[in-house]
Order: C-alpha cells, then structure tokens, then sequence
C-alpha cells in the first residue's frame, strides 16, 4: 500500500517535537477527520532554518509531515510557501490514491506556521 | 516472533480438518448435485452431510438450513425478503445502531423503498434497552433484527429475551449470528429466533459460503432467482467445496466449543489486563463485564494516536490487528460501533480490535505486551494531542477534503 519512503519516514520520523520560541507555528486538521498536524518553524534572516512536527494521523499523515520538514528546511520562506502537498507526496513516491486528500496536509501546515511567523512579524 | 495474527473477527485460516473434507470435491467428486448422473449423485449426500452438521450446530431442523455465499447475502435476503413478502403486514423494521453494514445498508435501501426503520441507540457499554425495543414495536412492525454478538466490541447481546419480546408481539426476528456462531452457543430454538445468519469464513471454513437458518413456515420472497436449488429459495450451482467445508467448521466448533472458549478466554483476559494495568489512558470498549463480550474480542482505544498508524507499527513486528479509525473503516468516519456508543471522536480513531483464535498462544500474548507501551508511547511523543493544552480541534468547519474516501 504504502511505498518505501512512505515507510522509511513513517517508522524513523525526521524531526519530530516542537520549536521552543518557535518564530511561528501552524496547525490543520481536526478529531473528526482523524488528522492533526502541527508545525514549528524558526525563521532567522527570512530563511527556514529549523522545522519540527507533531502528527495525529495515519502512516501517510506521519509520513507527509516527516518530507515537508526535510523540505522546508533551508529554503526561504517564499520558496517554502510555493511547496504544495503534491510536491511532498511526490517526494514520498508518491501515496495511495485514497490517501492523497485526506492525510496529504502536511505543506498547508507548514503554510500556516508561514502566516503565523509573517503576522508575528507584522505586529512587532 | 515470527506471525501473530489475531484479526480472527475479520477472517479465520481455514482449518487442517475442513481444507482436507473439502478436497475431494474439487477434482474427484466434482458434479453437480442437481444432475440425475452418477456424477450429480456422488455428491448429493455430501451437501445433505453437511446440512445436517450445521443445524446439528444451531440447534434446527437440518431442513431449516438454506446455503449461501456470505453472510452479508444472508443479511440482505432475511431482511430484503422478509420486508417483501410481509410488507402487506406492515412497513416497520426494528434494528440497532451497531450492526454490521449487511444489516444497515440494507435497511436504509428499505427505508428509499418507503419502509420506516427504528435503530435503536446503545448505552456507553454499547448495550441495548430491552424496554425501548420493546416500546418501539407497533402494530406495523414486521421484522427485528438484532445482532447476536458484535464485531467490533464482541458485545453480546440479549437474543433470549429479544426472542421472547419477539413472540409476545408475533414479530420475526433475524440475528446476524456470523461473530457468534462457533465462539458462544448459538441455539435458535432456545433463543425463539426465526432467522439466524452465519458465515463460514469465520469458523474456519472458507471464504464465500454462508448459511441462513429460515424457521419452518416462515414466508418469505426470493432474493436470488434462477434454478430450484435449496427447495425453491436460493437459486445457483451449489458451492458443494464451501458446503461440505462449512459442514465440518460447524462440528469442529460444536466439539471444541467449551475448550476453545476456556483457551482463547484465558489469553484474551492476560491481553486485557496486561493492556489497561501497563498503559496509562486506554480505554476499553465494549461491556466492562467479560462474560457479556465474545471470549476473543478486546477492543481498547489507546488515546492520543491513530489507529492506523498504531497498526503499522504492529505489522512491521509482525502483528495483525485492526482498527476502527476512519482510514481503517474505508469511509469518511471512524467505526458507527464506536459512534454509537458516544466514543469520544480521538478515542474512536484510536480504537483497535484484537480478535483472537485457538491458534493463538500465551507467548504471543507476552510478545504484545512486552512491545506495545513503547510503541503507544513513540506515537504518543510524536501527537499534538498529547500533553496539549489548548483545546482539540473537533469539527469539521474547514474540511480541506474535496471527498475524504480512506481505503
């Protein structure tokens, strides 16, 4: 079902917690749905310098959210805001076609942690 | 370790004894017995065999026995033929919110067709009130159909009683017997059922054969049309392997009934209590008092995590179990069984059902329990529910699936 990389990242999770100070951090999903992910970024100079995750969800959820961290980090942030959840699925090899909606969130997290950084940023 | 499969509930290995009734009826006694031929003939007494081996099991005439391809065939020809050949009786149907699909799906078809379909509720337990089933019988009410034992929970339920509110209200009853049927006694005389359905790849037998036990006199409409097979009522070539394999699952199970049910008994409970006294916010689900549960079924949620990802974490130690989230369950939901009894939604996603068998053994058990905590707890540290203090976002307001089909 799933493919080795979905594997690899679902049994040795990169980069999972959370960001102590984080410069943002974003969260998707719901209970009901069955998925939840939380990203923490630390932005230094406009680049993406450390991300961290925390995933209520299935082995493609897990998975999503490992890649987008290995993604995300060391890119600025708006080459972090044009990754889409395809490009990570890609990344993976690609997931089960029933998964691609439903556990395939993890870039819109990282998104989220982005808008909550830019606001932030705003504010001060 | 090498394999421990206890997803008995979802399917059984066929056992040594069927696979080798089965055989010879593959190659040798290969006819069909509806052929006047010597070939039509060598077989016939098989099929008549085995008649006699299931209803020796569900305690009924051996003509009361009707075989079929699965047990959701069964469900779907006790209701859609009953509600067909009474419905100048009435409209109305009884049933509950945990049966198995076979049994809801086919209901709600009824109710597009302009019959009124009653699912009563269950407690947090998952447990039944007799006194609302009774209440909601009304002079249209022509069918109830209650399940004899749950799949997910292993809840049994009170078939005994519900046959007898049956008959003082001169309504048929149909039990999805297929969870029961070989783990507890299932005697349809007994319990004043008129309609029981069971499954042969349960028991030990293969996939794609069934059987439905039909009081005498019942009357009820044609589900399957075609030849005269199974005195008029379930049209096509009999399935002789799965008959005559089905046959012997029965009478293995009414042999080792009590042994099997002591064995599998035993290591269910060590599971049980090995689970909730080693690993901090499990719950159990189902009825809390073991004997109203199947002897094989443990259903716990592990809170914080999803059930998925906790089952593929048992695959890669060569475990199978199986889970009631909504990845798991093929829908947009986790498990309706979880739903109805008012499982908290992260603890619904988080259920897993471990369904044991005779094939199982106490060092198995051990292997689980001495790797489960940590994985539970690896999971654990990698959810945003864990240790949270903001609250859970529940709803569903911001659904970001286009259509969210888990399979």
């Amino acid at each position: 079902m799933y493919t080795e990389k979905v594997m690899d990242h679902f049994s040795n999770p990169r980069n999972v917690g959370e960001i102590e100070n984080a410069s943002g951090v974003g969260e998707v999903g719901n209970a009901s749905c069955g998925d939840i992910m939380r990203i923490s970024l630390q932005v230094d100079d406009g680049i993406i310098q450390d991300v961290k995750f925390k995933t209520f969800g299935c082995g493609a959820a897990i998975a999503t959210s490992s890649m987008v961290t290995e993604l995300a980090i060391g890119k600025t942030i708006d080459e972090a805001l044009i990754l889409t959840n395809q490009a990570v699925a890609e990344a993976l090899d690609g997931l089960p076609a029933a998964k691609m909606h439903c556990s395939n969130l993890a870039a819109d997290a990282l998104h989220e942690a982005i808008k909550d950084y830019k606001e932030r940023n705003v504010a001060a | 370790m090498d394999k421990i499969y206890m997803d008995n509930n979802a399917t059984t290995a066929v056992k040594p004894e069927v696979l080798e009734a089965m055989l010879p009826y593959f190659c040798e006694q290969f006819g069909n017995p509806s052929s006047v031929h010597w070939a039509g003939r060598m077989v016939g007494g098989a099929i008549d065999g085995a008649r006699e081996k299931v209803a020796k099991l569900l305690n009924c005439s051996p003509a009361e026995v009707i075989f079929l391809s699965c047990g959701s065939e069964g469900d779907n020809y006790a209701i859609k033929g009953t509600a067909e050949a009474l419905k100048d009786k009435g409209n109305h149907i009884i049933t509950t919110s945990v049966e198995h699909p076979a049994v809801l799906e086919t209901c709600d078809a009824l109710e597009k067709d302009g019959f009124d379909v009653t699912y009563l509720k269950v407690d947090s337990n998952g447990m039944l009130n007799l006194a609302e089933l009774e209440a909601a019988i009304t002079d249209k009410t022509i069918l109830i159909s209650v399940m004899w034992a749950n799949n997910e929970t292993g809840n049994i339920y009170p078939i005994e009683e519900i046959g007898q509110i049956a008959k003082k209200h001169k309504v048929r009853f149909h039990t999805d017997a297929v969870q029961a049927v070989g783990k507890i006694p299932v005697d349809v005389r007994k319990a004043n059922v008129d309609m029981a359905v069971i499954s042969g790849h349960k028991i030990g037998a293969p996939k794609g054969i069934g059987a439905m036990y039909l009081r005498r006199g019942s009357r009820i409409s044609r589900f399957m049309h075609g030849g005269h097979q199974e005195r008029n009522r379930r049209a096509g070539t009999h399935n002789v392997p799965g008959i005559v394999g089905l046959g012997v699952a029965c009478e293995v199970a009414g042999a080792n009934m009590d042994r099997d049910y002591t064995f599998v008994r035993n290591l269910r409970d060590k599971l049980e209590n090995g689970i909730l006294s080693s690993i901090p916010d499990v719950k159990l689900n189902g009825h809390p008092d073991a004997d109203l549960r199947l002897p094989n079924t443990l259903n716990v949620s592990f809170n914080f995590i999803e059930g998925e990802s906790l089952l593929l974490f048992f695959d890669m130690k060569g475990i199978a179990a199986s889970s009631g989230s909504a990845c798991t369950s093929g829908s947009l939901e986790p498990s309706h069984v979880m739903g109805a009894m008012g499982v908290d939604v992260v603890l619904a996603h988080s259920s897993t059902r471990f369904s044991l068998g005779s094939g199982n053994s106490i060092e198995e058990v051990e292997f689980i329990l001495h790797e489960l905590p940590a994985m539970v707890q690896r999971l654990r540290e990698m959810s945003p529910l864990y240790h949270r203090s903001e609250p859970t976002p529940l709803s569903c307001d911001e659904c970001r699936m286009v259509h969210k089909t888990c399979a």
